[in-house]
């Protein structure tokens, strides 16, 4: 300790903030503040931002305690929309649910569920435009689901078998697909949400109409290049959406060690004049709605959005841990929002368009498609088993052009 | 045929490409309006307008990453990092990134971005404006990574850099950008004007990436050098009279192994320089290079002549710097040993 002025200061102390409650206890969400669903209003897209900073402080929603889609953000899908949206958040599941008891089977490495999660990547990618651009995390796999990309090439990338369209490089479910407005995963967090940016920008100097949008998690909002990105986005007025899928958990670490003492991560947005909105992110309407606020926004050339999408993650990070370690294990049953499929299909019944009995036989369809596409991919190979990548792809694409050092060592490894 | 100085050059090959191809965008610290701290920018914002030539936030990370974002649209950014010793906000955007797009899309996305950087000490510029990164890159697989060592190859490699379907980094020896500095601190360095290497033709025209050149033909032993290295090496074989070979590398990686064996296998002598630390420096990678090659022919263990395992000194700057009396100590001891 220091000789330094005691007495009337005291000592200083090291504030290190913990989740309201830990695994053994009892799950408490009265923390989080619900709005009642269609009481947050819906400005114009050339508002000032400053007249909105609120926003970022409350949580739009649309669908009601009764399924009911209300207020000003409601009204934009059709029930058919609404029905082909039920749909692939259920293809998500399905295919989640087989490729995670794929990865227990041995048949992969790893695996990242979407679980509670899956309105946020699905309803945003029917508001996006063909040849928009996506800078995704390892949990937007909805992007691609939504977007009509073969679940077999999916797969086989999960296997890194012979019809990897990667090669066998990536570690499963870093899918790549330009054609598909995916750009390819990192792995690394954060890097992507800057690039998305100079993506934008690049559109922006080349006169293009096409918009980008970047995604991270809650816990990346903490990395340095977050940051850079909102200075980027602000400055330049990028055509960018900027997405923060807060699902309360990162890892074991709970969202309050990256927010720290500011109230929302879409709070982060105002000190750069960047428009930030809170959204229901099991709500599909809701993220639909806002989403398609944001890229209006940017297809207008008014500049860049942030949006942070409230969810709860609940499954595991991925398959490498275990929640029950780090939180209560029923805290994904307290979580108030709800789940994003239940929701959907109670408003979808409520409408008179929809029933349990579809349901139930749109899950058995579903799952029998998942199933096919498996047994599909599982054909050309998996991780250890049946066709794989050669040891010489291993060498390709590092460059366009092979390097002499690489075919040196190519010859040497006698592939 | 006109002569320039290396910021003209390098700032004629920017300027060449930008008019050959809408896609070439220019940006940085101060690179806009001002020019870049080194002026090597100076004018383009004027000529090809802002969202051609603009200032960037002081982000490296920022500046590398929008760079990629944008090559992943289409475009060749050239960008500028201020000072080398700067970079290391951006070396996860350069390492996991730019040097990896590709690779890991398996050709889906790629990074044509050359990311320029002002490196190398002789300035007083203490430790953070004087380092040598080039071994962070070097180790990095993905990467093409040139030093020149004067205003004719600046201007051909930078277009090379920029026409290349790859990242690369492009290093700026900066106390070259005026003229061939030996290491003799104490006396003016001549003008690149006077000098025949400062003669660069106007237009568009290309010093390949990958090829090393021999700036002398000698037969008692070769220098690997780059950069500014390159004059020193040369004052220092002359002041001992040695009748060295001095291969100028101009690209580290990939690297030009088989004019470095070929020379080596002729003198049977090696002495590598490099203004950067020794250890894990390039110097490893060549020295470890000859043996394999030259094991046979070679009369001397290889000898490295590099910066001290120190932070770049201020006050101490010559005497950190391996100048002519290092580099000349090393010649004679490779040629007696």
């Amino acid at each position: 300790m220091s000789d330094g002025p005691l007495g009337e200061f005291g000592p200083l102390s090291l504030h290190v903030p913990e989740p309201a409650v830990r695994h053994g206890g009892e799950p408490d969400f009265s923390n989080v503040n619900i709005p009642e669903a269609g009481s947050v209003r819906r400005p114009e897209v050339d508002v000032n931002p400053e007249d909105i900073r609120d926003l970022a402080f409350s949580i739009i929603r649309v669908l009601s305690r009764d399924g009911e889609a209300v207020g000003p953000w409601a009204g934009l899908l059709t029930d058919d929309q609404l029905i082909e949206g039920l749909r692939h958040m259920m293809t998500l599941r399905t295919f989640d649910a087989r490729m995670q008891i794929a990865q227990r089977q041995g048949k992969t490495s790893f695996y990242m569920q979407h679980l509670g999660e899956e309105a946020v990547s699905c309803a945003f990618r029917k508001a996006l435009a063909p040849g928009d651009m996506n800078f995704p995390t390892y949990r937007q796999a909805g992007l691609l689901i939504a977007g009509d990309y073969p679940m077999v090439e999916m797969m086989c990338q999960i296997y890194s078998n012979e019809r990897d369209p990667l090669k066998g490089r990536q570690l499963p479910i870093m899918y790549s697909s330009k054609e598909h407005g995916f750009f390819t995963i990192s792995g690394n967090l954060a890097t992507q949400y800057i690039q998305a940016v100079g993506w934008a920008m690049a559109s922006a100097i080349k006169n293009d109409t096409r918009i980008a949008a970047g995604w991270i998690g809650d816990g990346s909002t903490a990395e340095s290049d977050f940051h850079a990105s909102l200075v980027f986005a602000s400055t330049y007025k990028a055509p960018v959406v900027l997405n923060i899928v807060n699902n309360q958990w990162a890892i074991s670490t709970f969202q309050g060690i990256a927010r720290g003492g500011s109230g929302t991560f879409a709070a982060r947005g105002l000190g750069f004049g960047i428009p930030a909105l809170r959204v229901d992110g099991n709500d599909y309407l809701a993220v639909y709605a806002v989403a398609q606020w944001a890229i209006e926004r940017a297809r207008r050339n008014l500049g860049p959005t942030l949006i942070e999408y409230v969810t709860y993650r609940v499954g595991a990070h991925s398959t490498s841990d275990d929640p029950s370690a780090y939180r209560p294990k029923t805290e994904s049953d307290a979580w108030p929002l709800g789940d994003p499929i239940m929701r959907l299909k109670n408003h979808l019944i409520g409408q008179g368009a929809w029933s349990d009995e579809r349901h139930k036989q749109t899950e058995a369809e579903i799952l029998d498609t998942v199933i096919a596409a498996q047994k599909e991919a599982e054909s050309f190979g998996t991780l250890h088993a049946g066709g794989k990548p050669s040891a010489r792809d291993m060498f390709e694409g590092v460059y366009e052009e092979m390097p002499p050092h690489l075919r040196r060592q190519r010859q040497q490894a006698g592939v | 045929m006109p002569r320039k100085t290396m910021i003209e050059a390098i700032r004629d090959a920017m300027d060449t490409m930008m008019e050959r191809d809408d896609n070439v965008v220019v940006f940085g610290e101060d690179v806009g309006f001002f020019g870049g701290v080194f002026r090597c920018t100076q004018g383009l914002q004027a000529k090809y307008g802002k969202t051609r030539c603009f200032d960037a936030p002081i982000s490296e990370a920022g500046i590398v990453g929008a760079a990629i974002g944008m090559a992943a649209y289409g475009l060749r950014p050239c960008i500028e990092i201020q000072f080398a010793d700067y970079v290391y906000p951006a070396y996860d955007q350069i390492v996991s990134e730019a040097a990896r797009l590709r690779y890991r899309s398996n050709g889906g996305f790629t990074c044509p971005i050359v990311v320029r950087m002002p490196a190398g000490g002789g300035i007083f510029g203490g430790q953070t404006h004087s380092q040598s990164p080039e071994a962070l890159f070097t180790h990095v697989s993905g990467l093409k990574v040139v030093v020149p060592s004067n205003p004719y190859d600046a201007k051909g490699l930078l277009i090379s850099a920029i026409e290349d379907p790859d990242p690369v980094i492009f290093l700026e020896p900066k106390r070259l950008y005026n003229g061939p500095f030996d290491g003799h601190h104490e006396r003016p360095v001549t003008p690149w004007s006077k000098h025949d290497l400062g003669e660069v033709p106007d237009g568009h025209y290309t010093v390949p990436l990958g090829k090393a050149i021999k700036r002398r033909e000698g037969s008692q032993l070769t220098i690997l050098a780059y950069g500014t290295m390159v004059y020193v090496a040369e004052a220092a074989a002359e002041e001992h009279g040695i009748d060295a070979e001095i291969i100028d590398l101009r690209t580290l990686l990939p690297l030009d192994l088989e004019s470095i064996v070929e020379s080596v296998n002729k003198t049977g002598r090696c002495v590598i320089v490099h203004e950067a630390t020794m250890t894990s420096g390039f110097g490893a990678e060549l020295a470890a290079l000859v043996q394999q090659h030259c094991f046979y022919k070679l009369e001397a263990p290889v000898a490295r002549v590099t910066g001290w395992d120190t932070p770049y000194p201020h006050a101490q700057e010559w005497d950190y710097f391996p100048g002519p009396v290092r580099v000349g100590r090393a010649l004679v001891e490779t040629l007696e040993g």
